[in-house]
């Protein structure tokens, strides 16, 4: 699985934090995602695809 | 599962096309058929009054999915078709062409409409702002006009004051309510929200109705209780909204202020509601209530999706809101009864950086982060200790 993000679309909601803290946090001034990790593991896919459909700015894209 | 051949989904937008969605991602492979009155694509709703107003973004960027998703996905659209009944007896949705659609589950997606002025909204010149074309139009006008009026002052009106501000316009924001924003966030709060209108040069003229709309054919002002009048080219009416339930009036699907759901969202049985027009028991709070905000769209048509495929679990989210205006993000999580007291836990209002606690009948029951969106997380967290 592969991750990629559209920083410009994100609204800050930290979503994707609270459902996959290891492979997404936020910035400090504005909120805004910052990718741990691009190709998470086995065990992060289940979240990081919970993270993908509830990011509300739909931001979080994922190539499996 | 066996039983559950076809899921109509009515309301194409964020919760319609996440419950769509989730039903694939759960592994359901029988019919989903998606109806919605508007024609566009289905896209997002919050950039309209921020990125597409400011035309900082393609209209088109605010869509949700392109067609080859769609298709990939198996879902059956049908745009520019509304939803005209209900027969949950032979379980048929009837709509707009004549057809009747059967199914096995319903979903209810159809959200709020805006809610009018009683007079002078034929004006033209006068908007509203749902849609797409509605943000289209609004901006269209926007781009010949000077001064704008905005009447009502909860999010999206000082979302589009603030928009319209920063495209250079004259802006006063109206509000019967004495500071913006307060019936979401309280008075204090509000008189901050309100400073930073002013600061940035928005007329802000809270604590005073409306009297009526100049004009004739084109709206040129508007005159308030007080006897004031403010010139306007262009007025965007933000009063609220009502949910777009006309169609479902004698369906015997209960009713009151959106679509009456159980803890599960189901209103009766085989019929389930998500989003905007959804009213559910939140059997953690322990009140009835419905939710207009994008986060809880996701969330609840997420759940509903699970509670049709497998064990039903009540759906009992910490709701989630943001709004942007001019340099401030304003995120909350939790419920702000109106007579909930406000306490500043971090920061300072004068930085305008700052976590706030709600607390009621003694408990923390919201947290609200102005520029402080870790410090507000981990406030979350208080949140869900009790
Ligand atoms: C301009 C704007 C800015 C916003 N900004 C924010 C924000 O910053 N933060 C936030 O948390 N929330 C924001 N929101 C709220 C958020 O967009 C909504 O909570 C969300 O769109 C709700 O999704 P929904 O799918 O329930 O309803 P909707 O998005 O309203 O979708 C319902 C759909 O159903 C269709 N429909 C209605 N009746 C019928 C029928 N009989 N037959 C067929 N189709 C029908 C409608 O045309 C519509 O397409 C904003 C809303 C607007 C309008
Ligand atoms: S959930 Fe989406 S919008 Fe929110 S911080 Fe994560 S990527 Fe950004």
């Amino acid at each position: 699985m592969r991750v990629s993000i559209d920083e410009d679309g994100c609204v800050g909601a930290g979503q994707c934090v609270l459902a996959a803290p290891d492979v997404f946090d936020q910035r400090d001034e504005d909120g805004i995602v910052v990718l741990l990790d691009k190709e998470p593991g086995e065990h992060l896919h289940e979240a990081t695809r919970e993270a993908a459909l509830l990011c509300p700015a739909l931001v979080i894209h994922l190539a499996e | 599962m066996s039983d559950i051949n076809r899921v109509v989904v009515v309301g194409a937008s964020a919760a319609g096309l996440t419950t769509a969605e989730t039903l694939r991602r759960e592994g359901f492979d029988g019919l989903v058929t998606l109806i919605g009155d508007e024609l566009h694509l289905p896209y997002d709703r919050p950039p309209l009054s921020k990125q597409v107003l400011l035309g900082t973004w393609e209209p088109e960027r605010t869509s949700f999915r392109d067609d080859a998703t769609y298709q990939r996905l198996e879902i059956g659209l049908r745009l520019g078709v509304a939803a005209t009944g209900v027969d949950t007896g032979a379980r048929t949705v009837a709509l707009s062409t004549g057809d009747r659609v059967p199914y096995d589950r319903l979903v209810i997606a159809t959200g709020v409409r805006p809610a009018e002025l009683r007079a002078g909204h034929e004006l033209a010149g006068v908007h509203v702002m749902r849609t797409l074309d509605d943000a289209l139009a609004l901006q269209a006008g926007l781009a010949r006009a000077t001064s704008v009026v905005v009447v009502g002052a909860g999010f999206l009106g000082s979302e589009a004051a603030a928009a319209a501000r920063t495209l250079g316009k004259d802006v006063a924001l109206v509000d019967m309510a004495p500071v913006p924003m307060s019936r979401q966030f309280g008075d204090e709060l509000g008189g901050w929200i309100g400073d930073l209108h002013r600061d940035n040069g928005v007329d802000v003229r809270t604590g005073v109705g409306v009297a009526r709309l100049l004009g004739e054919g084109a709206v040129t002002g508007v005159e308030l209780a007080d006897g004031s009048v403010l010139a306007a080219d262009v007025v965007l009416v933000a009063i609220g909204s009502v949910p777009a339930t006309d169609w479902l009036v004698g369906s015997g699907i209960p009713l009151d202020d959106g679509v009456l759901c159980d803890d599960m969202c189901e209103a009766v049985p085989g019929v389930y509601a998500a989003g905007d027009v959804a009213r559910w028991h939140h059997r953690r709070f322990g009140v009835r209530m419905r939710v207009e905000h994008r986060m809880n769209a996701t969330e609840q048509a997420m759940a509903v999706a699970k509670n049709i495929l497998g064990e039903p679990k009540p759906f009992t989210p910490v709701p989630y809101f943001w709004t942007d205006q001019f340099d401030a993000r304003i995120q909350a999580y939790g419920m702000f009864p109106p007579d909930a007291k406000m306490t500043v836990a971090q920061g300072d209002p004068a930085d305008r950086k700052l976590v706030a606690h709600y607390h009621h009948e003694g408990a923390l029951v919201g947290v609200l982060g102005w520029n402080m969106p870790r410090e507000l997380r981990a406030a979350r967290a208080l949140l869900l200790e009790d």
